[in-house]
């Protein structure tokens, strides 16, 4: 019999990874909405940031490491929109898809040859690997709050930015009519370029939080993208609210398989309820169709 | 003739590479050659599916590992527990079970490879149905990872199984006796035979596809491609079309898995992998998705390269940025701009002969 504090437990650890895929699936979407492209390297600017901040921490303290591994992250994303995305706007969508699958094997390269192939790992931001705040029975370790407290704030003020600044609503108009927003005024390209910058930097911050509780590996990249772009397309495209939910719903999925099955099969439960609910609701959970298939092209 | 010209080019290069390797004393490489032409046969299916349906798959390493895992059970397990049952006698019968002597010299009973590679397609015809039907009514970005799911479901439980070897996979693969005396086998001495059997293989399959694509079916394929809808609007039966390309192309890739593994004598659960599945994709579109020919080319030419190690550890970097720059240069894929150039050349030369003015 499961008692009420582990499931909890069960729970919480479920949103803490969840929160993270939340994160990527969001970086995906503001990429998506702003190129049609999906960003495969998303997963890399969490392990960029994770990296960037681990190395900083050694002559700088923590805060201004995770600011500057931030910044130097949001860099990287906006470089490679001006390197590469830029210049082949005339490509197919699919051709820039590879391409970012491309980037995203040579970025952990790099890694792998910058950093080598050690697991580190970021000091706890309060407290450290054993001190623990209970909550409802549960045990939580303080930079779970930092996580979900992070994440939080991560979210709000993204829809914040995204509903009530010019330069939000500038590129909302791109997501829905990117002629219409030229004609407006509205300078594209740079509205691209601020994508990759906003969700690089939101993929960083996510991997310097999460950095201390899962530590950081230079293959941590791929498999971060896979379960946010799971969780993206489970919210439904486009749609970030949509997209926190997914990657919680993802996450709280994970974190109960594995305590009911073995944890070799944790994967297999979850994609196989992520395939059943996208053959149930083909748009996502909270997509709608749309009629793009049949506008005039 | 002009539709043999590619044929005869591409048998051209397969004995061209072979009298090469053997010229300058490598034939080792040929064994390389012949797993990245195995390798290939897997990209050719993806263009079917990619370039003239346009449907994406992100699940194609897991078929071909349905494929070869499937073959590689059946051949290596023994059977001889159940041999009271009278199906297990009936199956003995009909050849289908033979003994075969085991490492240790006793003796087990198991599925000729004929029979596994047949059970093989039978069961990744079953999972590409199961899976296709549902899969196949979702768009875009919702296939890509649907199927991406599919295949990490599939990596997972080969992994963890102990039926498919968990990690260690399956070794201890017999050789597959096809017919009149060719036999898929890594042994060294066979080594020549087994190049021109993937090579063969790989021809025979690229002659069929071009035949399907410039058929009904391939111009119905074409118009999914181009627009879903107006497909539908103008009666072509869009789901039945996709799922049977989806399906078509799962066993072309099962089939290299099986061929595959018997060539290498046994299989691993990498194969199934998400990355094995991205690169499949990959090659497909650095070839020219709608290019068939182009994409065996290049799939061949850079697993190749990988598989002799050429790149050490930078292989992973090598492919990445070899990726970026075939697909931001050539989105077409290389053959086009290459046969462009060849026929400016060409022109360049008979022209003057005409008239002394060179064609624009």
């Amino acid at each position: 019999m499961v008692d009420a504090s582990l499931i909890l437990q069960y729970f919480l650890s479920g949103i803490t990874k969840g929160s993270i895929y939340a994160v990527v699936a969001i970086g995906f979407n503001l990429i998506y909405s702003a190129t049609g492209v999906l960003n495969f390297a998303q997963g890399e600017f969490v392990m960029l940031g994770g990296m960037v901040a681990v190395t900083l921490c050694l002559f700088v303290p923590l805060p201004v490491a995770v600011f500057v591994a931030v910044i130097v992250v949001a860099l990287v994303g906006c470089a490679l929109e001006i390197v590469f995305f830029r210049k082949l706007r005339h490509h197919s969508i699919l051709h820039m898809i590879i391409i970012t699958i491309g980037l995203s094997i040579v970025i952990q390269e790099v890694a792998l040859h910058l950093w080598d192939e050690k697991v580190r790992s970021l000091p706890y931001f309060t407290g450290n690997e054993i001190s623990s705040v209970r909550f409802f029975g549960a045990a939580v370790s303080p930079q779970v709050l930092w996580v979900l407290g992070t994440v939080t704030v991560m979210v709000v003020l993204l829809h914040l930015f995204l509903r009530y600044t010019a330069r939000g609503r500038a590129m909302r108009a791109c997501s829905s009519n990117a002629e219409a927003a030229m004609l407006a005024g509205i300078n594209i390209s740079n509205m691209r370029t601020l994508s990759f910058g906003l969700s690089a930097a939101l993929g960083g911050l996510a991997g310097c939080v999460i950095s201390p509780i899962t530590m950081t590996h230079y293959e941590m990249g791929a498999p971060l993208a896979i379960k946010g772009f799971a969780a993206a397309i489970l919210g439904g495209l486009g749609n970030p609210t949509a997209a926190v939910a997914g990657g919680l719903l993802i996450g709280v999925a994970e974190a109960f398989s594995v305590s009911q099955l073995p944890a070799a099969y944790s994967d297999v439960t979850t994609f196989i309820l992520f395939l059943l609910a996208l053959f149930i609701r083909p748009h996502g959970l909270f997509g709608s169709p749309s009629g793009e298939d049949v506008r005039e092209v | 003739m002009k539709r043999l010209i590619p044929v005869i080019a591409f048998a051209a290069l397969a004995v061209a590479a072979q009298v090469v390797s053997f010229a300058v004393g490598k034939e080792f490489c040929l064994t390389q050659l012949t797993m990245a032409v195995y390798y290939a046969i897997v990209v050719m299916g993806l263009c079917l599916l990619m370039g003239f349906a346009g449907q994406v798959s992100l699940g194609h390493g897991a078929f071909f590992a349905i494929g070869g895992y499937t073959s590689a059970v059946l051949t290596t397990s023994d059977f001889s527990r159940f041999e009271d049952s009278a199906w297990i006698a009936a199956l003995k019968r009909a050849h289908v079970l033979y003994l075969k002597a085991d490492l240790y010299g006793g003796e087990v009973l198991a599925a000729t490879p004929w029979a596994a590679f047949l059970a093989a397609m039978a069961m990744t015809f079953f999972i590409a149905c199961l899976i296709g039907y549902p899969a196949l009514r979702l768009k875009g970005h919702y296939l890509a990872m649907a199927t991406l799911g599919f295949g990490l479901i599939v990596y997972k439980m080969v992994l963890g199984s102990s039926i498919t070897g968990s990690a260690d996979g399956i070794t201890g693969v017999p050789e597959w006796k096809l017919f009149f005396g060719l036999t898929v086998s890594g042994k060294s001495a066979l080594r020549v035979q087994n190049y021109y059997i993937a090579c063969a293989v790989a021809l025979l399959l690229l002659v069929l596809l071009m035949n399907l694509v410039q058929s009904r079916v391939g111009r119905a394929l074409q118009a999914i491609h181009d627009r879903e809808t107006a497909a539908g609007a103008i009666g072509i039966n869009t789901a039945r079309y996709k799922l049977s390309a989806f399906v078509l192309s799962a066993l072309i890739a099962a089939a290299a898995g099986v061929f595959l593994t018997h060539y290498n004598g046994g299989i691993g659960p990498s194969e199934a992998s998400t990355l094995k599945s991205v690169r499949y994709v990959a090659l497909a579109a650095a070839g020219g998705m709608g290019n068939p020919w182009g994409a065996a080319l290049v799939s061949t030419i850079i697993n190749f390269l990988s598989l002799r190690g050429w790149f050490g550890s930078y292989d992973n970097a090598v492919f990445g940025a070899a990726l970026i720059v075939i697909i931001s240069l050539a989105p077409q894929g290389p053959l086009k701009p290459l046969g462009l150039l060849i026929r400016r050349i060409i022109g360049g030369i008979r022209a003057p002969k005409r008239g002394g003015h060179a064609t624009p």
